[in-house]
């Protein structure tokens, strides 16, 4: 599904030269749940950009479901980022004083789907997010963190996305709220969604089942969580 | 396409309603602003010309010069009796092209009728002197070339005079005035040439010039001598062959020591249409400045929501929307911003001239030269302002304009 060989970010400013990523590769297959951790500066964030074709990488290769990402053009990734990728922001990053329909909806403005089919596809979404039904036309911000983030998640879902990207998904929420969010990753996963989470917290990072671990840029070690299936095993209980 | 961008417009534009309204407010104000400004303005200017042409067109007016006596002190000017009905019978019978030449002796007289009284300008003059001054009568007649003749005592009221005298509209005819304790028959009012205050050419009346002279002045000579050619391109021409007829007839050689001047309508209108230039550029410098303020004031509402829509620009740049929709949906938006805008200004514009000349009393005049420029400032600053920022922030990559604050 992910296939990353040599991937390699260098920040060009005046003469200085920041490596953010120093050749990195991996593999992730469909179906994983992959959380990507280190500490800020480490080139995580960098990564996760280059995964969601929102940046291109300075050296290396990137081949997302067969396709090689490193070599499209701006539109080329902005489709596939429609396409393929379901991102959760931190921030959420809904639109104020906009419904949650119209949230969700977003992706597909210009995607040639008519607009009935779109809010049909939001609504699908949305209750699959696990968001109430009489939520559905409230404004963005009216709503919880928790809500919020659900409602990101509808969003990031709404086009059955290849994989679903969070970066910090539990930043901004309380420890209560953010143990909920990360539940419904592992049922997302659960349900054969690829999901990568980039955090800096390894309690977040302990609900994935393989963790890969970045510092300066390069990956510090690529290991299968124990905690994991201990984790699952305590569910189960 | 066309349709999701139109609703989406709509959304975006309905979800930040203080936002989209001060837009719109900024725009309105500066456009309904300069309309109203560059109608009172012409307006003004449309009845300065207005009041000039009202004096009769093609003009030339003859007054006598200064009085001659021995020695250094000149007496001031028109006061000299210099001007006789025969210079006037001369002009008439021996210059060409003219549409009619009145003598006139004018004077201000206390004025009784049925208790009320007043103080106008009574014009003795011939019956030539409604061709000449454009003088239309609404009530009655104006006297015939037979009363003047005759001297008949009869008198046409300008309608401000009926208005002091007899009352608003009332129909005088029949009645009699006391002019300077002579009584003479009313048999007719003029119309209205509109005008007020000082120098009001309806207040005023018009008697028999020989009526003037014998009753009134006690002499016959007079106090000017109009003129109407009937070409406007003679005027130069003709105006320079009555002066050397009246030099010939007063028997002075040098121009410099005639005792008349003539003056004619153009060097009124331009010494007026100077004064309506300055009063033109007055009006349009402050009918700028209000468009400039509008521009900033839609510069400063476009610029200050960048912040915010930069990091939606990020978002919608993130989920995969093409940057050229996202370019096309601020356009759209300040497209519509500026036109809804400058739709209610240019309204708001028209009635404040509308209501400026309903209340004020102020004469307007509306423009579509003003609505036009109007318009098309505050759109092109609506637009751009509108657009440049987020067709910039358009370029960011998604990162970037995702991490703005």
């Amino acid at each position: 599904m992910i296939k990353c060989k040599n991937l390699t970010k260098i920040y060009r400013n005046g003469d200085v030269e920041t490596i953010a990523l120093g050749g990195v590769s991996f593999t992730i297959k469909k179906g994983e749940f992959v959380s990507i951790i280190g500490p800020s500066g480490s080139g995580k964030s960098t990564l996760m950009h280059i995964l969601g074709a929102l940046d291109n990488p300075t050296d290396g290769k990137y081949f997302l479901d067969g396709q090689e990402v490193s070599r499209l053009n701006e539109n080329q990734l902005a489709d596939l980022r429609r396409e393929k990728i379901g991102f959760v922001f931190q921030s959420f990053n809904l639109l104020k004083r906009t419904t949650v329909l119209r949230n969700v909806m977003l992706p597909l403005i210009y995607s040639g789907i008519s607009i009935k089919e779109r809010e049909k596809m939001a609504r699908e979404a949305l209750k699959y997010a696990g968001m109430e039904e009489g939520k559905f036309n409230n404004l963005s911000n009216q709503l919880s963190g928790g809500q919020m983030q659900r409602v990101a998640i509808a969003r990031a879902l709404i086009n059955k996305p290849a994989i679903l990207l969070a970066d910090e998904p539990t930043g901004n929420l309380d420890t209560k709220t953010s143990r909920l969010v990360m539940e419904y990753f592992k049922e997302l996963h659960d349900r054969g969604h690829t999901i990568i989470i980039i955090t800096h917290e390894d309690e977040v990072a302990d609900y994935a089942e393989r963790i890969i671990s970045i510092r300066d840029g390069k990956i510090e070690s690529d290991r299968i969580n124990k905690k994991f299936k201990y984790l699952r095993k305590k569910d189960a209980d | 396409m066309l349709i999701d961008l139109l609703r989406e417009t709509v959304w975006s534009l309905a979800g930040n309603k203080a936002r989209s309204s001060l837009t719109i407010l900024g725009i309105v104000i500066g456009i309904a602003s300069v309309i109203t400004m560059v109608s009172i303005g012409q307006g003004a200017q449309a009845s300065i010309e207005n009041s000039i042409q009202s004096i009769g067109s093609n003009l030339i007016i003859i007054y006598p010069g200064a009085g001659r006596n021995e020695g250094p002190v000149r007496s001031s000017r028109g006061s000299a009796k210099t001007l006789t009905m025969e210079d006037a019978e001369a002009v008439k019978n021996q210059i060409v092209g003219l549409k009619g030449v009145s003598p006139e002796i004018a004077n201000r007289y206390q004025v009784r009728a049925k208790g009320q009284n007043t103080n106008t300008q009574v014009t003795g003059t011939t019956p030539s002197y409604t061709t000449v001054r454009n003088i239309k009568i609404s009530i009655g007649t104006f006297f015939s070339e037979q009363q003047a003749k005759s001297s008949a005592k009869v008198a046409v009221l300008g309608p401000t005079t009926r208005d002091d005298l007899f009352g608003e509209n009332a129909n005088p005819v029949g009645s009699t005035v006391s002019i300077n304790n002579v009584e003479f028959k009313v048999i007719g009012v003029t119309e209205s040439k509109g005008g007020s205050g000082f120098n009001n050419p309806d207040d005023a009346i018009y008697i028999p010039i020989l009526t003037a002279g014998n009753f009134l002045a006690g002499e016959s000579y007079l106090s000017s001598i109009s003129v109407a050619t009937e070409k406007q391109s003679a005027m130069d021409s003709l105006q320079e062959e009555i002066t050397n007829l009246l030099l010939k007839r007063h028997k002075i050689n040098d121009i410099a020591s005639a005792d008349f001047n003539l003056m004619n309508q153009t060097d009124i209108i331009s010494t007026a249409s100077s004064i309506t230039g300055t009063f033109t550029i007055l009006l349009s410098s402050i009918a700028g400045i209000s468009l400039l303020v509008g521009g900033i004031g839609i510069m400063n509402m476009m610029l200050t929501t960048v912040t915010e829509r930069t990091r939606e620009i990020g978002l919608r740049k993130a989920v995969g929307i093409r940057k050229i929709y996202i370019n096309l949906q601020f356009l759209a938006e300040a497209v519509v911003l500026t036109f809804i805008g400058g739709g209610i200004g240019v309204v708001l514009g028209w009635m404040a001239s509308l209501g400026a000349t309903q209340f004020f009393n102020i004469n307007t005049e509306i423009s579509i030269s003003s609505i036009l420029m109007a318009f098309g400032v505050s759109a092109v600053v609506g637009v751009v302002f509108g657009f440049y920022p987020a067709r910039r922030a358009s370029n960011l990559s998604p990162i970037e304009a995702l991490r703005y604050e």
